[in-house]
Order: C-alpha cells, then structure tokens, then sequence
C-alpha cells in the first residue's frame, strides 16, 4: 500500500487524478477502523492532512470551511455562528475523535447515521468539491445518494462547506443508547431561517441516507408566523413531529426498531421545535 | 522476555509501595497502566516469532464435510496449517466436562467454533492463508431456545441438559394469603475485558512448551493444555503475563493449546492475539436466562414460599454451566429467609455462543428476578420496598434453602438502612451533561422522572460443592544489605484486582519487613486456584498468611540472619464444603456468602426512553478491607458492570449468529453513564475467614441490576422484566 503525503490542494488533486483508487484520509476514525477490520485494503492511502487550505475555515457572507476542519475546532472557533453544527459535532465520539474526525471525513464516508448530516441538510450547505477538472459546488441535498454513498466522483476531493451563519434558532438532538460516545440511532436538525419565513428540518439514521423532512418543513413555514411571532400550540408541534416521522423510513437493527426510532424522531421533533421557537420568541421580544 | 509488570525489575516493583494489611499502598501497576506503558499479553514478543490465527465456523450448526488446505499451504511465508488430526492429545478439553474439541471434527455447534489454525512469519500472511482454507459445510437449523432445547435435536451425546439442580425445602404445597407470579429474562452479557486474549507460546527443547498468557487460572490451563497435546504436566510450564481484566471470561481456553500445539508443530514460538471482533467469539459470556417465580406472603410481607424454575442458556459447550446452575439455584430465593422452597434450576446446550463464568456467577440471573418479585410483592401490599426486604432480611445463624445456617455476620438489614438512609442526590439538573441523553441533546427537562430504586444481594464466596479448592504459596526471606527482604511466589493470577499488592501487605503485616518481591506468577509453584468467586485474597491470601506464619517460626525475633535463607511453602485450603444431595438440594454448598445492597436513583425520558443513572450508592460487608481503596474499586467496578447489564449491555444474537461483535454495538457504560457513588464499607469479621475477609468482587455486581431497573419501574410504572432495559421496552415501540 502506498502512502501519499501532497503537501498542496494542487498536488493532491494531481495525484487523485492520476490514482483515483487511491483512497483520501483525513482524521482516519472511519478508514482506519475499515483497515483494522480488513474490510478495505486500498491500493494507496492520500494522506489530507498536510494541506492548509483544507485545514482552514474562513468569514465571509457565508462560512468556508475547510473540509479538514476537525470536530474540536468547529466547537470552539464556530459555534457562536453555526450553534447547530457545533451541537452535532459536540455528540460525535469522544474528545480523541473529536480531535482527529472531520466533517469532510463524515461527508467522505457518508454513513446514514453521520451526525453532521442532518445539520448541513437542515442550513441549506453546499459541499465545495474540486478535481483537476474545476470545482462543483453540490447542495447538501444532492450530495448524499444511497447507504454510505455520495456524489463524488472518482479523481474528485471534498475541499470546503459553505453555509450561511446562523441567522436563527438551530438545534440539533440525537437519540443513542448511551449517554456518550455512541452511534445515533436516530437524530434530527431544526434550523429556523426567519429572514426567509422558512424551516429547514432533516433526519438521519432513519433511512438509507440523511434526508430533508420536507412534508415537515412546508407544514412549519405555513404554520409559523415569523412576523408576529406567539407561543406555539400543541397541536403544531404534534402535527410538525408526526410528519418528521413520516418522512423516516427506518429499519430494524442491533441499534433499535424501526418503530422506535419513528416514534423518537417525532419526539425530537416536538422538541426542538420547542426550543428554537421559544427561543426565536424571547429574541423577538428582546429586540422588540 | 517481558513478566508481569512490563519492563519493571522486580526492585523497582516494590520500592515505591509500603504498608501493611488496612493501608492502601499505590499499586505498582496503576501508573502504567494509566499512561499506556503497562505491558500486556499482546505486548509479548520473541525474537523469530511467528504469528497464529484461527479459523472460526461461521455457522452456528453445521456438519464439516470437507476441508481443503491445498491453497494455504501453498501461501508464501504459511509454516503450518493444522486442523484436529494435528491434535496430538485428546481433542477435548472443558472445565467441568471434557465436551469441547480444541478444534471441530466433523460438527461445529457455534458461530466462531475453531476449525483450523495457520503459522505464518506475519499476521497479514496467516491472514490471507486462512481465507484460502476451503471448510464446507452442511449448514444444520440451530438449537437456540433454552427453554425447548432439552426436547430438540441433541447437539451432544448425553442430550440438552447440562444440569438440572432441585431444591426442596420445607411444604411443597405451601398456602399464602398473597401470590405473586413473574416471568423475567436475562440478556447475554459480555466480560468486555479490553485486554483481548493473547500468548506466547517457545517450544522448549526437552519437547515441552513454555507459555506466557493473560490467563485466571495457570494450573487448569496447564492441565487442559498437556492433555491435548499428549504431553507431561510437567513440560508445559505456563507464566502469566499481562492481563487486562477479565471477570470470568478467562477461566476457559481460548488460545492457550492453538499456539502450543503451532509452536510443537513449527519449533518456533508462536504469538497469538484476538482482536476485538474475534475476542467476542474467543470467550464465554453470562448466560441468559428465563427465570420463573411465584412468591407466597402472609398479609403483613413475611415470605412464606418461594418457587421458581429457572433455565440457563450455555451454549454450545458446558464450560462452567453446572457450577453457575447450582449457584443460581442456591442463592434463587435471595438473602431472605424463607421456609419452603422448590426450585428447579436447568442449564442447557443450545447452539448460542458458549456461556459459563462471569463475575456474579449465576447469582446475577437469579438476583434480577428475586428482586423484581420482591418490588413486586410490595406494590401489592402497599408496603415500601425497603420495608419487605427488612421483614425478610436473613440474618446470623437463618438457614439457607439448602439446609446450610449462615455462620457468620449477615447484616442484610443494616445494609438496606444504609443505603436507604444517604443522602439524596441534588434536584433535577439544567445541564446537559447530567440529563439522559446527555449532551446528544435530547431533552432540556422534558419527559424526564425521577425514579429510586433498592436492590440486595447474595454471593457465594470460594468454590463450593465439595471442590478441593486450595492455594499454594511460598514465601522466602534473607538479607539484602543489613536488610531482611522477603519474596512471595504463587501461581495465583493477578488480573488487576490487586492481589500483588495485598500479597506485599500480608507479609509486611506478618514478618514486619519492607521489602516485599512478588515473583512472576506461574506453575512452578503448585496451583493457586482460579482467580475468580471473589477467592483470591480469601485462599490466596490466606495461604501467603500461613506461609508467613511458617517463616517466622524459623526466623523468631531476629531481625539479621546472615547468610541464612527461610524459605517455606505453604498449601492452604479454607474450611471443606459438601456436595449437594441431588434430590433435595440440601448440603453445606458454600464456604462463606457475601452481601451488599445498592441504592440507585435515576433519571428517565419517559418519552424517549433514554436513562440516566443520577446516583448509585452501595453499603456492602466485607469482613475486613486489606486495601480499602481496592474494596471500594471492586464496589464501584462491579456496580459499574450492573449498571451496563441494566441498561444498555447486550451480546443480541439471531439464530445462534451474534448480531453486534464490536464495542461500536456491543455499549459498555463510559464516565458519563457511571454516576459519583457513595459507599458504605462494613467489617464484620468472619471467624472462619484469613483476617475476617469477606470476599469483595461479586456481590456489588448482583444488587446493582435491579437496583436500576426499579428506579427506572418506580419512574416509569412499567413492568420491565427483562434486561438490559432499552428505549424500546420504555416507550412500547
Ligand atoms: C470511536 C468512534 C466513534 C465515532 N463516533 C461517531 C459519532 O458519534 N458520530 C459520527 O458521525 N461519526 C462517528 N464516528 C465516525 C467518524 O469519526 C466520523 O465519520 C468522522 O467525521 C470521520 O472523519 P475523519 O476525518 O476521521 O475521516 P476519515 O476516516 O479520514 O475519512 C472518512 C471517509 O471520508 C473520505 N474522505 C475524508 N476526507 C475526504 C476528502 N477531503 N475528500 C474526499 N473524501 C474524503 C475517506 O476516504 C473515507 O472514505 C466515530 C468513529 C470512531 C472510531
């Protein structure tokens, strides 16, 4: 096995081209734990660490951040303008993973229970990526195409994310068996974008890939008056957390039934929505 | 070569630890293992080694009919393949019955039964050579129901059964004026010890085998290792080497005969090490168990009848089946006192992994449904579950279901008021990191009840049923400089408990001298017992005591004796046990039972189904604490591990195929599922016990359990009869 160490964007993207079985890795929590149960023996590893573009997050309208940002940094450095991706990347592992794992690593492995999924999915993300061919830019919605597959293509990097900061409420909830370092069983991301009188809403490890819940997001959008604003009734919450769960179409596993994470993901949704409406209220009346 | 301590001389062992017997000396492994340097099995290493693998069955029943290692063979860098006609000895081994083949002949009866073994100068070479292993298989249905196996198709000669244990005491057709019935299920819990299995094995040059292996019993290895490779006790030498936890899961072989009989076969030392996934199939697990139960009570809660039948799944192999059977079956009514009993107690084949040891012992099965029953019986008489224990509590001199009096200090009641009388923890907090689901962020408050549960337990302490359970130790003193030292050999096995230490500390009470080597463990010295029914410091120790006492009648008051060596060797046993009488059950079974009572306060998201343990306190009598520290490690370590078996510790299988063989699945609980404790250590000394002891390592493990669960009931009002408890009982999704 061969291992590649380009030190530039440039280089890396010379070398993927000519060598696309080679396989990136940035973090390594999922690749090396693929290598140490011997379910992937690639003929090169392409080594992204050494690359300062992709380790580097800058401000703008919008975020770029590099793709080899790692979970710990986005916590500290980016919270205050991206609170639901810090909260996300807060559950991801333990303070190890948190310290070598990337958000390109989870775009790159694109595991249905990654847990920045939902997020990106939720604040309208576009995943930056670049080949010797030029660079594309893919909406978080199109990027996720089956059980751990993304629209990458063969000679291409995920270099960068792009969102907007925070312009309201965001939350992120996932529901696992243990109180910490566990792989979600389900989970969900609730972003409330005010300026635009809209709702982003996704769920993950409900379905063979992270997914929007737009019957859900259309019904809020309707739903919440986001120019005068009041406390909500109960009947919008349910209503909201019924059709997130409808938009799941679990399965049954070691991590829980299918039914069970329905039945969660409707919780999780009653409650965020809570909490970002409560939320977005008391700044409200705060400015007001 | 690297010992027990890695790289340490045995000087440097002792010289930061003083302190006899009531101290609690640093332990010489505690730092090393804290920051990465301790040197474990699968650190071993020699030089022109070679690497052994294992081919596992991926069926959990089936019929070999060919295997082929034409292929493997041929692989560049492959020293030997071998398969059961290289088992030179008896192709069986087992700790109680010999039903187990070293590897499969024409049967395998479990995912993950050996089959073949590789020798390659790599382990990515013994890797690929063991893919090329052509086996096939006729793929049988597999037996997995305990409670119908012992009518299905039998997987062994004698049939299903491994054992049935009766007990009949008192009226057999008992009248009360309150029943209460209840059917409860025990998952299959893992040991998880992170130290997966691993050894070393050098062919020695007198055609014996030197084997360095994180074990719990060298002298049992060693028996069951000669007889498969039809060699003399005496040439194969075994010396433990670094173990990383193991509560029961290394009483049984895993790699022991496979890398003695590659290294016979190759005359090169052979190194083996699982890694995780592997080491799921490489170790026996807790039964699960089905367990039936009618309690009968006078109006005001005096327990007036126990039954119960109870089934114990073993899997494919007896491993320690019968002897987790009997402990179930005797200590199946609790620490309680109750006349009559009829309990009937099966333990049986299945073709489910391998179960056998695993701290608790059969005690934990039977603990989860006394206790649920006895909660149970005090919501139907309104009385508090504090209340219906203490009514029933045994005490000094109750008699056992077996007919055994307990003979020494039984505080059962005194334990529950301890408990029953801390502190409670704070209210409800606003932080993340204290609420189920932690900072996953699943709820602010919402959904969220508080639950307090009680729970108590009984524990057998040493091998019981008439087993000639001793230790052997040796203990030497001279003069180093104008100094008397002392060495201490056993063949007893540290597996992090402490032993090492409280050795140092008996004979630093004893002969009154500092310095105190403890020399690698291994079977030069006669048997020193299985680490494990919470025995060691109890026969162990209580053989290093005697060994001293043997010493310092020579040396008397002196304090230089020259060139003068004393060295003495003593084998020590505690008092006999008996058999129990087939029929009826009855018989002075156990050597000493140990108590402890937990109380748990939790935490759960009535909606979602999350738990979060808030508070588990524990009051437990431990005869005399040697090393107060280490007692309260055991308390907090074993109630750590029944609070994973509660909620969250589960080996799922499906059709006999283990569903989740990686701690990805397979959740152990981390610091933020384990809560602050506060514990209650009690010394009432045992008379008949070295010092008093009481043996520590089990009983906190039983009580712990359903202490949990019936927070989690009294929060929740659900009936929860199974564990580990998950979102989906809670939420009836
Ligand atoms: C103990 C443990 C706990 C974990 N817990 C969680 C958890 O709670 N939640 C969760 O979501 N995940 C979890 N993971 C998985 C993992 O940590 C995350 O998916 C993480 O984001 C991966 O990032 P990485 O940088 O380590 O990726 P790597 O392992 O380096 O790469 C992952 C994949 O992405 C590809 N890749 C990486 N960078 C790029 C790039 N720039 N362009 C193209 N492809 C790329 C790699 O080729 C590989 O296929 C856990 C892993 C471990 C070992």
């Amino acid at each position: 096995m061969d291992f590649l160490r380009p030190t530039t964007l440039a280089e890396a993207l010379a070398v993927k081209a000519e060598r696309p079985d080679a396989v990136p890795i940035a973090g390594g929590t999922d690749v090396m734990v693929e290598l140490n149960f011997d379910h992937r023996r690639p003929a090169a590893l392409l080594d992204l660490t050494r690359i300062d573009e992709l380790r580097t997050w800058s401000d703008g309208d919008e975020l770029r951040i590099g793709s080899g940002v790692p979970y710990v940094r986005i916590i500290e450095e980016l919270g205050a303008q991206l609170p639901g991706l810090a909260m996300a990347s807060r559950t991801v592992g333990s303070p190890q993973i948190r310290n070598r794992g990337t958000v390109g690593g989870n775009l790159g492995a694109a595991s249905p229970a990654g847990d920045t999924h939902p997020v990106l999915l939720a604040s309208d993300a576009v995943i930056e990526v670049a080949s010797v061919r030029g660079t594309r830019m893919i909406e978080a919605d199109d990027f996720y195409v089956g059980v751990k597959r993304n629209s990458l293509e063969p000679d291409e990097l995920i270099t960068a994310i792009h969102l907007a900061p925070a312009a309201g409420p965001q939350q992120f909830s996932k529901v696992g068996t243990r109180n910490a370092m566990v792989i979600a069983v389900c989970s969900f991301a609730l972003s409330l974008h005010p300026g635009e009188k809209r709702v982003g809403a996704a769920v993950g490890s409900a379905a063979p890939t992270p997914r929007r819940a737009r019957d859900a997001e259309e019904f809020l959008n309707h739903a919440l008056d986001f120019d005068n604003p009041r406390p909500l009734l109960d009947s919008v919450k349910r209503e909201f957390g019924e059709l997130v769960s409808q938009a799941a179409s679990p399965i049954d596993d070691v991590r829980g039934s299918a039914a069970y994470r329905k039945h969660a993901l409707a919780v999780m949704a009653r409650r965020t929505l809570g909490w970002t409406w409560q939320e977005f209220l008391t700044e409200e009346q705060a400015c007001a | 070569m690297t010992t027990n301590f890695g790289t340490l001389t045995p000087a440097e062992l002792t010289s930061a630890v003083t302190g006899g017997i009531g101290t609690s000396p640093q332990r010489p492994d505690g730092n090393l293992k804290v920051r990465g340097e301790f040197a474990y099995a699968s650190d071993l290493w020699h030089e022109d080694m070679i690497w052994g693998a294992t081919l596992r069955s991926p069926h959990p029943y089936a019929r070999i009919t060919g295997i082929d290692l034409t292929e493997a063979l041929k692989t560049p860098g492959v020293y030997a393949v071998l398969t059961h006609q290289d088992v030179p000895g008896r192709n069986l081994y087992g700790l109680e019955h010999k039903d187990q083949p070293v590897l499969a002949v024409d049967v395998v009866r479990y995912q993950g039964e050996p089959v073949a073994l590789v020798g390659a100068d790599h382990p990515e070479t013994a890797n690929r050579a063991m893919k090329r292993i052509k086996v096939t298989y006729e793929v049988l249905e597999p037996v997995v129901d305990m409670e119908t196996a012992t009518q299905e198709t039998p997987l062994h000669p004698g049939g299903n059964l491994v054992r049935h244990v009766p007990i009949r005491r008192g009226d057999q057709a008992p009248k009360a004026d309150v029943v209460i019935t209840g059917r409860y299920e025990v998952g299959m819990q893992d040991q998880a010890f992170l130290g997966p299995e691993s050894g070393l094995a050098v062919p020695a040059d007198d055609g014996g085998v030197d084997l360095y292996v994180a074990t719990q019993w060298l002298h049992v290895d060693r028996s069951q290792v000669a007889s498969a490779l039809g060699v003399a006790e005496e040439k194969v030498r075994l010396t433990l080497s670094g173990v990383g936890g193991a509560f029961g899961g290394r009483e049984d072989l895993s790699m022991q005969v496979h890398a003695c009989l590659l290294a016979l076969h190759t005359g090169k030392p052979v190194k083996m090490v699982y890694n995780r996934e592997e080491s799921f199939y490489g170790h026996v697990h807790r039964h699960p168990a089905v367990l039936h139960y009618e309690h009968g009570a006078t109006a005001d809660g005096k327990l007036v009848y126990v039954k119960a039948k109870m089934f114990l799944d073993g899997g494919a192999y007896a491993s320690s089946t019968p002897a987790v059977v009997a402990n179930a079956a005797t200590l199946g009514v609790g620490p309680y006192e109750v006349d009559n009993v009829t309990i009937d107690c099966y333990g049986v084949y299945t073709n489910n992994p391998p179960c056998g040891a695993m701290r608790g012992f059969g005690a934990v099965q039977a603990g989860f449904a006394y206790e649920s029953q006895m909660d149970k019986l005090a919501e139907a008489l309104n009385m508090d579950p504090v209340d219906v224990r203490v009514r029933n509590a045994m005490t000094e001199g109750s008699v056992m279901p077996t007919g055994q009096v307990v003979d020494s200090a039984a505080p059962v009641a005194q334990l529950l008021k301890l408990v029953q009388d801390k502190p409670m923890p704070a209210p409800m907090s606003a932080d993340l990191r204290q609420l189920p689901g932690g900072v996953s962020n699943t709820t602010h408050g919402e959904g969220v009840v508080r639950g307090v549960g009680y729970a108590v337990g009984i524990k057998n302490v040493c091998f019981s049923e008439g087993y000639d359970d001793y230790s052997t130790a040796r203990v030497r003193v001279q003069m180093a400089g104008d100094e008397l030292t002392a060495q201490v050999h056993t063949a007893a096995c540290e597996v992090g408990q402490g032993l090492v230490t409280i050795m140092q500390q008996i004979v630093r009470t004893e002969l009154d001298i500092e310095k105190v080597t403890v020399l690698p463990m291994d079977t030069s010295i006669g048997n020193g017992g299985s680490t494990s029914a919470s025995r060691q410091t109890y026969v162990t120790g209580g053989a290093v005591k005697a060994a001293c006492a043997a010493v310092k009648a020579k040396l008397g008051d002196r304090t230089d004796i020259g060139d003068e060596v004393i060295d003495e060797t003593v084998e020590w046993r505690h008092r006999a046990t008996e058999p129990l009488d087939p029929e009826t059950g009855q018989g002075n079974a156990h050597v000493q039972y140990g108590f402890a009572a937990h109380r748990a306060v939790v935490d759960v998201d009535t909606e979602l189904g999350l738990v979060r343990v808030v508070q588990l306190d524990c009051a437990q009598d431990v005869g005399k604490a040697l090393n107060p520290q280490a007692v309260v490690g055991q308390i907090q370590g074993g109630s750590a591990q029944g609070l994973g078996l509660a909620v969250m510790e589960e080996i799922q299988t499906s059709q006999g195929k283990v569903r989740n063989p990686s701690f990805t699945d397979y959740l152990i609980p981390t610091v933020l599922d384990m809560p602050p404790m506060s514990i209650d250590v009690l010394e009432l000394a045992d008379p008949h016990a070295p010092y008093g002891i009481r043996g520590v390592g089990e009983p906190p493990t039983i009580s712990s359990t359903p202490a949990i669960v019936a927070a989690i009931r009294a929060a929740t009002g659900l009936a929860l009869t199974r564990v580990p408890v998950r979102p989906e009982h809670l939420t009836n999704t």
